[in-house]
């Protein structure tokens, strides 16, 4: 199957339409919330969290047997919880700081996972196929039940997000602010960190533990670029997420032996990219092209400022010079000098050069605008 | 200035990681001054006025606005924060910021309305960014920056403002414009206090001024207590050296 | 115990020390998660090298994979310094490409290579001794131990020649450039041995155990010491501690090694989180509730030494106007009384000139900015602590 048949098989096939409506949620409420993980410096709690919630998920399947996907998303809730209070325990009553503390909860509950997992394996009888799913993710276990799930924890998300919108920026911008007009600084800050962790949780299935922070980053770091408005910055990030979900599965449906989470990883990396160099405002391109027609405008400037210096000593100043002494000046070339003519600011008779009225207005303008800058 | 007390601090003791840094402050702020609040480095003053509001617990003593606790009084209460304690980076415009002020009145759910943005755009108005309203903070200067911390502030018309060194890094422009912001509230009748860094401006934009070194050395109006003494008292020995400076 | 089972036990041992170096500068440096950036980074660059070499155990694919490690800290300080995100969101990014680029040439190319996506993730400790290295057909033992014990040499030779710059710019980096040493060199040669390290052991346990083995005992020797060169002792002391019974837990439980490593390292850092002596929690609510206590006594007799007025000085002022619960008074009163730093009399609370003293020099001690000399004052003048 290639792509083309994806999409076109996309309406009509019962298997990928679900698959394709469950990674389009996910990529959703991952990016919206993602957006708050960003701005709250969390970006790495995210990451944490997704590789704490693997031991959950094999004692869940170790006490129940059962290998329903709910069951074991509890299992990886607590887990996550569990960890995440962990690296906040460490925190305040260590000195150990948060980075030493991520990595140690993100690598010791993965390990004591794996362990688990591999026991699991090796057991007779075991039913544990499947489990190794939740390492890398793999979008084609998606029944509808998932995606119903999916689908109403988004909605509570974009209900509650909506609701209490104003206190979520308030306290993401200025907590301390937030907390002297009389929020409940401590309800909002548990509010969002339990959707995050919940949204990891439910991408686990999809993305696995190991990429599931990058589900929740991408979209928002691609998003942070096109807007200066928090509503849209959170709107794009679960567009970017939801077709970073769709364009991943169909990649990945369409290959063989494709997982689906680096290939959703990989598509919304391409997101950022695009947005990193490409945005108007923030971008790598354009802020290159900024910066070269400043340095040009300043050549050009300069220039000017030295044609003002000189032809500020006669009482007349389009009084013509020799186009010689503006060799002494560095920053001249021949190429300033035609820019010059061009805007009118300059005129040329024979190897001599004049300042027009133009020219040595806007040279006196450059000049009271630079010693106001000095001050 | 009337007889009213505004703000009445008892036995305050505030204590990071269980070492006081503030120690048993009885402090009465008279209704209508333009109070600095000033101290050496880790002298406390940041400490005193957060803990006043809140946000920090206080191991021992209260803290009455007019009479009863800050929980009550919260609405007559308005606070600037040190710009710095901010991330200038996130996404919202000037007006957005502003419009925070009134989240306060607003209270749990309800959006700011048509009667709140007005209220934010007056306040801009009075601090002369009402042309930046749709300008992406960040792209702000630092004076810019702390005069929509200002315009935040106004916009909650409270009766007492609390700010935290509105005057670090910003231009002169932005300086008297922000002291003459607030010596206007205190011509009508608010009271203002500021932490405040610069010793030789005090006895010119300040009337009423406290020296506060980890305990209160002494509060008073400005040009009763503005003196030496006090300085040296809370600034140690070599005080006068170093504001020749 | 089989020749076999020695070879994975000394294997694991040696990574586990390998690790601990570079991780206890990690640790130091709150650069932990670049180390698990890096884990994951490298894997594209291990299978390139592994296509070009064929052999994991090459040295061409060490360096080349070295490489990624060393690109993707670039990568991360890149995309930092354009300010477009946020620093921890630049290192968010990066791994998770490079570790997806990595798992996707993987099973692309399923069938050419020996490599698979479960032993990326914990490694083949069990499968190392059956890789033998053979100089002129002799054996001279399993390849991955030499892999890993040249790392190893090289780790302590470079540690050995630059332990005082190393120590120097981790605590100080300022003085450490005045000094001539450049921060940056010491920097980037930090990063390049921990992407070898990590090269070297990822083979055996994989890309995130890789991690554990370098933050956790790097951490929990951080809980017992502050001395960088006993941390350093106790890191590598633990580490091989974690290998060899980690090892034996495996063995027990028949799973996977490079787990039981990190579980044993987990419940390791778990109790010493706990007990240790003066860092762990137990201790340090201990020690929180006793100074919660003292501050407050010191705050009372502050009190008492700045007003003379009786009201003020009345025991029942204590919960009037300071703000305190009933027991919370009772015990500071008690303590102080004990201490003989106070008299009451009718009620009325008074210092004695014993706490006269201690409470001047204590706000002398506050105002100077010498609280540390509080404690030791505090050993001085207290007969019972709070």
């Amino acid at each position: 199957m290639d792509i083309q048949d994806y999409f076109s098989l996309v309406f009509t096939d019962y298997t990928l339409r679900t698959i394709t409506l469950g990674t389009a949620i996910l990529g959703a409420v991952t990016g919206m919330l993602g957006s708050f993980a960003v701005l709250r410096k969390q970006s790495l709690l995210g990451d944490a969290i997704s590789h704490a919630a693997l031991p959950g998920i094999a004692i869940s399947f170790l006490i129940t047997g059962a290998k329903d996907s709910n069951t074991l998303l509890l299992g990886a809730l607590v887990s996550g919880l569990i960890g995440t209070f962990w690296i906040r325990g460490i925190v305040t009553k260590t000195h150990l700081k948060s980075d030493t503390a991520l990595g140690l909860i993100l690598s010791l509950f993965f390990g004591f996972g794996m362990l688990l997992l591999t026991f699991i394996q090796k057991q007779p009888n075991a039913n544990q196929a499947g489990l190794d799913k939740y390492l890398f993710g793999q979008a084609a276990t998606l029944v509808e039940s998932d995606v119903w799930m999916m689908a109403i924890v988004t909605g509570i998300c974009l209900f509650v997000l909506l609701l209490f919108w104003k206190e979520f920026k308030i306290l993401l911008f200025d907590k301390d602010y937030a907390k002297t007009l009389g929020f409940n600084t401590k309800a909002i800050d548990i509010l969002i960190t339990s959707f995050i962790v919940l949204a990891i949780v439910l991408g686990l299935q999809t993305v696995g533990v190991v990429l599931m922070s990058a589900m929740l980053l991408a979209p928002a770091a691609a998003a942070r670029q096109w807007t200066n408005s928090l509503a849209t910055m959170v709107f794009l990030a679960a567009i970017f997420g939801a077709f970073s979900g769709v364009f991943g599965t169909a990649i990945s449906a369409s290959q063989n032996n494709l997982s689906t989470g680096p290939v959703i990883v990989l598509v919304a990396a391409v997101f950022v990219l695009i947005s990193f160099i490409f945005s108007p405002s923030r971008g790598l391109l354009f802020k290159q092209i900024r910066f070269i027609k400043n340095r040009r405008d300043l050549e050009l400037h300069k220039t000017l400022a030295f044609m003002y210096n000189i032809a500020e000593t006669h009482d007349d100043i389009s009084h013509p010079h020799e186009i010689k002494i503006l060799n002494s000046f560095q920053g001249y070339t021949k190429g300033t000098l035609k820019k010059l003519v061009e805007k009118d600011y300059v005129t040329l008779k024979g190897s001599t050069w004049s300042l027009t009225d133009e020219g040595f207005k806007s040279a006196l303008n450059l000049y009271n605008q630079l010693t106001r800058n000095d001050e | 200035m009337s007889n009213k007390i505004a703000v009445k601090i008892d036995d305050l003791t505030v204590a990071y990681n269980y070492k006081p840094v503030l120690w048993d402050i009885d402090l009465e702020i008279p209704e209508g001054v333009l109070m600095a609040i000033v101290g050496p480095n880790g002298a406390g003053k940041s400490t005193l006025i957060k803990s006043v509001l809140g946000i920090l617990k206080p191991i021992a003593g209260s803290v009455s606005i007019y009479g009863k606790s800050y929980d009550k009084q919260r609405s007559l209460v308005a606070y600037v924060p040190q710009k710095g304690s901010v991330d200038w980076d996130f996404p919202t415009t000037a007006l957005d910021v502003v419009t925070m002020g009134t989240y306060g009145s607003l209270g749990w759910i309800k959006r700011p309305r048509q009667k709140q943005k007005k209220a934010a755009l007056e306040a801009l108005e009075k601090v002369g960014m009402l042309p930046f309203k749709s300008r992406q903070i960040s792209q702000l200067s630092g004076g810019q920056q702390q005069r929509i911390f200002l315009a935040r502030a106004l916009v909650q018309d409270a009766s007492i403002y609390f700010m935290d060194e509105p005057f670090q890094g910003v231009d002169a422009t932005t300086e008297i414009a922000i002291i003459n912001i607030l010596k206007e509230l205190r011509k009508s009748g608010k009271t203002v206090i500021v932490v405040h860094h610069d010793l030789q401006t005090v006895p010119e934009y300040f009337d009423w001024v406290t020296f506060l070194n980890v305990k209160k050395i002494a509060t008073g109006p400005v040009k009763d207590i503005f003196n030496d003494d006090n300085l040296t008292k809370t600034y140690g020995i070599n005080y006068k050296v170093s504001i020749q400076e | 115990m089989s020749n076999a089972q020695i070879e994975i036990q000394l294997i694991a041992s040696l990574v586990a020390i390998a690790c601990a170096i570079p991780g206890t500068f990690l640790v130091l440096r709150k650069m932990a998660m670049i180390s698990d950036a890096i884990s994951h980074s490298i894997l594209p660059g291990i299978v390139v090298g592994f296509f070009i070499t064929q052999d994991l155990n090459s040295p061409l694919l060490i360096l080349l994979a070295a490489l990624t490690g060393v690109i993707t800290v670039v990568l991360v300080e890149y995309i930092q310094k354009t300010g477009l995100v946020k620093e921890d969101t630049a290192i968010g990014l990066v791994f998770p490409v490079l570790f997806s680029i990595g798992v996707l040439m993987i099973a692309k190319k399923a069938n050419d290579v020996h490599l698979d996506i479960d032993a990326v993730l914990v490694g083949e400790l069990a499968l190392a001794p059956f890789d033998r290295l053979l100089i002129s057909g002799v054996d001279v033992g399993p390849k991955s131990l030499w892999v890993i014990g040249s790392i190893l040499i090289i780790t302590i030779v470079l540690l050995l020649a630059f332990f005082k710059e190393l120590k120097l710019s981790t605590f100080d980096k300022g003085l450490a450039a005045s000094l001539g040493f450049s921060p940056v060199i010491i920097h980037y040669g930090l990063m390049t041995v921990s992407s070898i390290t990590t090269v070297g052991a990822f083979d055996a346990v994989g890309a995130i155990l890789v991690v554990a083995l370098m933050i956790a005992p790097a951490a929990t020797a951080y809980l017992l010491t502050t001395d960088l060169k006993k941390m350093l002792i106790f890191s590598i002391v633990f580490g091989i501690f974690s290998a060899i019974s980690g090892y034996w837990l495996a063995h027990g439980l028949d799973a996977s090694i490079a787990g039981s490593i990190s579980t044993v390292l987990g419940l390791l850092f778990l109790l010493v989180y706990l007990f240790a002596p003066n860092k762990g929690v137990i201790a340090v609510l201990y020690r929180e509730k006793q100074q919660r206590i003292e501050v407050s006594l010191l705050t009372f007799l502050l009190h008492l030494k700045n007003h003379d007025e009786e009201n003020e000085r009345h025991v029942n002022h204590l919960n009037e106007h300071i703000n305190w619960q009933k027991v919370r008074s009772k015990t500071v009163l008690e303590l102080a009384l004990k201490n003989n730093m106070i008299v009451i009399n009718h009620k009325i609370v008074s210092l004695t000139s014993k706490g006269d003293e201690f409470t001047t020099k204590a706000i002398d001690y506050i105002i100077t900015n010498e609280d540390a000399q509080i404690e030791d004052m505090k050993d001085d003048f207290f007969l019972f602590r709070g």
